[in-house]
């Protein structure tokens, strides 16, 4: 709903701006100011100008930045791989770093303690207390497990980590004696191409559903949206759980992920389509479209040259905005067990553990992945606004 | 034509009204010291092509100007009718005050050029008339009601009580005109702002429009401010216009004066570029060269040099250029004029 | 008198109407009515009318930028072929369509605003001919010097052009391949004043060297008066009176046209006006009158008015002066009074 209204929104502002940007046109016809830049500039560029200039979304820019350099480089970040696990460590609280020790010594390399169990006298539960006695100096560029960087390179050099026998849990543990910092990293590979890859196969299947729809009208459109409309009004849960029931549980990962990706693609693909169809039919009506006609030019270019730049704006508005809702939509499959299982790992997997809620209160740090997650959906949408306010030409930001 | 005597003092004065907008790295000048009266019972055209600040200065005096426009100057008004606001600055007014309100509406309303858009869709015309009636004239509603149909019938629309229930999709271009004229006349205005109110009509309801807005002025006695680009509108409709370019007012004279009596080169090019029904079949048009430049950074050269055919070098381009009395009730904004008459009025 | 270039030949538009009710299919509303005129080499055809009468329709019809229902135009291209065009496919169309271009009313719409003026420009150029990217160029260069275009700021997008710069980008693209035919909709209604004189010149300044015929669509008169030959009154999708520029605007055949020559506001203060103010608005084209459809409107009509519907016929021995009036002859309308002393 909030979605449909930003669009008219934006139609309506890019209506205004075709109607008349009256101060630029005239900014040129005067003799002063002739060469500004701003004349030469095609949308793109007056969009991304424009961008910068908004805060909220720049700074989410270099958050998501931030993470998908961490998702590229996984391996490398995460002191541990996949596989690993210590039956030792099982469910350790997060890991101070520290500079000083106990006598107040500053030290210029930070180190974490070493740690010790300890069982409750009166519960008999395991836990964990900081063992001041033993110091494990973070070193940086060290060997560990083998992995391989972007699928291709093997290699053992991780960013960080500690000596043997020591180890670093900076978010804890979970209960196998995991460490959650590497998941999540490692997760986030999953967390954060599933939206990207699945937004690229509905924007295909958006993209040539709703155009044909939108460019050619009538009885095409019609049977296309009645489809689109019986896709929509399924309950988008029992879908879920129906589809991922069809896959073989015993498949590998990677094509267990290419199925996640498809399943999710395959319910969200349907508000792409509306929005590009909605574009396409306003559009096909503008005088420009009508003068290429007569120009002589053919369908497919009018829609190639003509329609689709035009609303390349609002696809990447969409798109954006579309990334968030699957974010969620893989978080909340992998979560309900119907996605991505262990050992590889997403941040609806790790969150798995945080099920029971005596697990969260007593090791409240495995609620962690969750904050990527709300972080990652926050700085989506955030530059979405941005980007929808950049590609709004009638705004001045 | 009327004397000045005859009407006594002004209904509106403007005076000196400045209106800037921030954008992007630059201020624009969008109005630069306007200044006119308008009468009572009388007519002032505002007459000037797009961008020429002419909507911005009718709009200033409802307050409707958007946030990032600043207004300096005086826009006086005299009421008489309303003992509240018998000598008061409008821009001196909260924008959303009592005092405001009470002008808005009241005693002056205001016709706009699209009245599809000035219409809401999700009510009965009748509602809306009486909106309007109900916070300024009457509490009684069904006092209220007798007195939008009693105006609906004014403004020519037959068959009210049954269009009174209607909503404005029901009612074509010229109709919903006739609406708005209504609705801005319910509540007996001594000033109407009429902001191209006749542009988007067909010529056969133009002439119907204009022939009801003249009838009912005479009815109503009220003065009205015409806001235009069509000087054949202006000529029907005016006692007085005033020519703008640029945020100026370069010509200001009673209407005949301005048709016969052109002072102005940019005035006398637009009387000279507008195709004229009759006479000759003149094959081309006379048009002024270029374009109107952009109000940023002003200096102090008149902002119709570079177009003009007649501009004096080391003059036009140095000075500012005051207003000169031509004659009477006919003053222009031009250097041609120095040596003919004293100087007067702001500089 | 020159040759004919196009004769249009009962073209009919009928557009559908979406059902109110479920299962019914109501009667299609027809826009254009057996519309036939003929058109000959280097003039004006202006067609006038208010708004929803039909105008901007046929003229999209004729420059084949949406389908007609009905009828025929003959093109006569250059071999001294005559072609009907109207119901020909695209394949077979394509040899001629560099011949008919378009105008249109928003320069602000018309012009794609993520393409850079140049790429508008050359468009059909380069859909319609097969040229090198030097003789494209030189192409372009001649029409924006022809068309008043500062060829240094091709390079920017319309964003950064007024609307008479806009407007003169529009027409460029529309001469750029050289047309015999160019329909005007509503070309200068959008423009100021000073502006609109400057476009209207330019038209016509480019008329005269280059020979092309327009077909002028506009509701203004006195542009009308300005640029065209002859002039084509339109009345709910029909055209009720058709001649000559001075013969239409001097004596007038049809009330219609009468009513809208007197409705013109006249720049000028000294005139005396005496105005016919008709009653009422065009009639839904849903649902057309009975008889002669400009009747309930009419200051002059009878019984058999309302129950005879016209045709357009001769009225004048002498010119061509085609009326849609049962009383053409009997009444005598006022007109504007016109001369043909321009600067021929």
């Amino acid at each position: 709903m909030k979605k449909s209204k930003l669009f008219t929104k934006l139609a309506k502002n890019n209506k205004r701006f075709q109607k008349g940007d009256h101060q630029q046109g005239e900014l040129a016809a005067g003799q002063k100011n002739n060469n500004k830049e701003e004349y030469y500039s095609s949308q793109w560029k007056l969009i991304w100008k424009k961008l910068k200039k908004h805060k909220l979304a720049r700074v989410s820019l270099v958050i998501l930045g931030l993470f998908y350099f961490g998702a590229i480089f996984a391996g490398f970040i995460a002191p541990q791989g996949t596989q690993e696990y210590d039956g030792e460590y099982m469910n350790a609280p997060p890991m101070s770093i520290n500079f000083w020790d106990e006598e107040g010594n500053f030290h210029f390399r930070p180190f974490v303690y070493g740690l010790a169990s300890e069982r409750d006298p009166d519960t008999y539960r395991k836990y964990f207390v900081e063992d001041t006695n033993v110091k494990y100096p973070i070193r940086f560029f060290v060997e560990g497990t083998e992995y391989k960087l972007f699928g291709l390179l093997p290699t053992n050099i991780h960013l960080f980590g500690v000596d043997e026998p020591g180890q670093i849990f900076i978010m804890g543990t979970d209960g196998m004696g995991r460490d959650l910092f590497s998941r999540v990293v490692l997760g986030s590979q999953v967390s954060l191409s599933v939206p990207l890859v699945g937004v690229s196969i509905s924007l295909i299947l958006g993209l040539i559903i709703g155009g044909i729809s939108g460019y050619f009208g009538k009885w095409i459109d019609v049977i296309i949206q009645r489809i689109i409309e019986i896709f929509r009004s399924f309950p988008t849960l029992p879908l879920w759980m129906a589809l991922s029931a069809s896959i073989p549980p015993d498949i590998p990962v990677v094509q267990m992920y290419i199925y996640i990706v498809v399943i999710i693609a395959f319910i969200e693909w349907t508000g792409l389509a509306r929005v590009v169809r909605g574009q396409f039919m306003s559009l096909k009506n503008e005088e420009y479209v009508l003068a290429a006609k007569i120009a002589g030019v053919k369908n497919a270019k009018i829609i190639v040259k003509h329609l689709l730049p035009g609303i390349f704006s609002y696809l990447i508005v969409a798109i954006t905005l579309a990334i968030p809702a699957m974010i969620l939509a893989e978080t909340a499959m992998s979560f309900l067990g119907l996605g991505i299982r262990s050992p590889a790992t997403s941040w609806g997997v790790l969150l798995q553990e945080a099920q029971q809620i005596d697990n969260v209160a007593l090791y409240p740090w495995k609620l962690i992945p969750l904050f990527f997650v709300v972080i990652s959906v926050l700085c989506f949408n955030f530059f979405g606004d941005g980007l929808r306010d950049a590609a709004d030409p009638y705004k001045k930001v | 034509m009327n004397t000045k005597e005859d009407f006594g003092t002004p209904l509106l004065s403007v005076e000196d009204l400045r209106i800037s907008i921030q954008q992007d790295d630059h201020v624009l000048h969008a109005v630069d010291g306007v200044e006119f009266q308008i009468k009572k019972g009388t007519t002032l055209g505002l007459v000037g092509e797009s961008g020429c600040g002419k909507s911005l200065t009718s709009r200033s005096i409802m307050q409707l100007n958007p946030k990032e426009c600043e207004t300096q100057g005086q826009i006086v008004y005299r009421s008489e009718k309303d003992k509240g606001l018998q000598h008061v600055n409008i821009l001196d007014l909260k924008p959303t005050g009592k005092m405001m309100r009470s002008v808005r509406g009241k005693r002056i309303s205001m016709i706009f050029q699209e009245p599809m858009t000035a219409l809401s869709p999700l009510y009965t015309i009748g509602n809306q008339i009486m909106e309007n009636i109900l916070i300024h004239r009457t509490k009684n509603k069904k006092e209220a009601k007798q007195i939008a149909l009693d105006m609906l019938n004014k403004v020519g629309i037959s068959n009210e009580e049954k269009r009174f229930n209607q909503y404005p999709h029901e009612f074509s271009g010229g109709m919903r005109q006739r609406v708005m004229i209504a609705m801005a006349l319910s509540c007996n205005p001594e000033l109407l702002i009429a902001d191209e109110p006749t542009t988007a009509l067909d010529v056969t309801i133009q002439a119907q429009v204009m022939e009801l807005m003249k009838d009912l002025q005479k009815d109503l006695e009220m003065s009205i401010l015409l806001v235009t680009h069509d000087l054949g509108i202006i000529a029907e409709m005016c006692d007085e216009v005033a020519v703008m370019y640029l945020g100026k007012i370069v010509e200001k004279a009673p209407v005949k004066e301005i048709f016969n009596n052109p002072k102005h080169p940019y005035t006398k090019g637009l009387i000279r570029s507008m195709p004229k029904l009759g006479g000759n079949k003149n094959r081309r048009l006379e048009s002024i060269e270029g374009t109107v430049p952009l109000a940023i950074n002003m200096s102090n050269q008149c902002g119709f040099y570079d177009r003009c055919t007649q501009r004096i070098e080391g003059e036009c381009d140095k000075q500012r250029v005051p207003n000169y009395q031509v004659n009477g009730e006919h003053s222009v904004r031009c250097f041609l004029y120095k040596n003919e008459m004293e100087e007067n009025g702001h500089v | 008198m020159s040759k004919q270039i196009l004769n249009v030949k009962n073209i009919n538009k009928e557009f559908k109407v979406k059902s109110t009710k479920l299962f019914s299919r109501p009667d299609p509303v027809k826009v254009l009515k057996d519309i036939s005129f003929d058109l000959y080499e280097g003039e004006t055809l202006s067609i006038v009318g208010e708004s929803g009468c039909g105008k901007t329709t046929l003229g999209r019809c004729i420059a084949k930028g949406v389908e007609a229902t009905s009828g025929e135009v003959i093109y006569h291209s250059d071999a001294d072929k005559q072609i009907d065009y109207l119901h020909m496919d695209k394949q077979e169309f394509k040899q001629f369509r560099k011949d008919i271009q378009m105008i249109f009313q928003d320069p602000y719409s018309s012009l794609s605003p993520r393409m850079s003026v140049y790429d508008i420009i050359t468009e059909p150029l380069i859909t319609n001919f097969n040229l090198s990217k030097a003789e494209v160029d030189k192409k372009v260069s001649e029409i924006a010097e022809k068309t008043g275009l500062n060829a240094s700021y091709l390079r920017r997008y319309p964003h950064a052009f007024s609307g008479g710069q806009r407007q003169r980008i529009a027409i460029a693209r529309a001469l750029i391949t050289q047309p015999k035919i160019i329909v005007c909709d509503e070309a200068v209604s959008a423009l100021d004043v000073s502006i609109q004189a400057q476009i209207i010149n330019l038209l016509i300044d480019l008329q005269k060297e280059f020979g092309i015929t327009y077909i002028f669509i506009s509701h203004d008169l006195s542009v009308v008066q300005t640029i065209s030959d002859k002039v084509a009154v339109m009345h709910l999708g029909k055209i009720v009176e058709m001649a000559d520029v001075e013969e239409i605007f001097n004596h007038p055949k049809h009330p219609y046209t009468e009513a809208l020559l007197s409705a013109v506001p006249i720049p000028d203060p000294n005139v005396e006006k005496d105005r016919i103010i008709l009653d009422g608005e065009v009639p839904n084209p849903a649902n057309p009158p009975t008889g002669c459809e400009f009747h309930p409107r009419c200051p002059y009509k009878t019984d058999k008015c309302i129950s005879e519907r016209p045709d357009l016929t001769q009225t004048d021995e002498e010119n061509v002066h085609l009326s849609a009036c049962h009383y053409a002859n009997e009444l005598h309308l006022k007109g504007v009074k016109i001369a043909n002393e321009g600067n021929e």
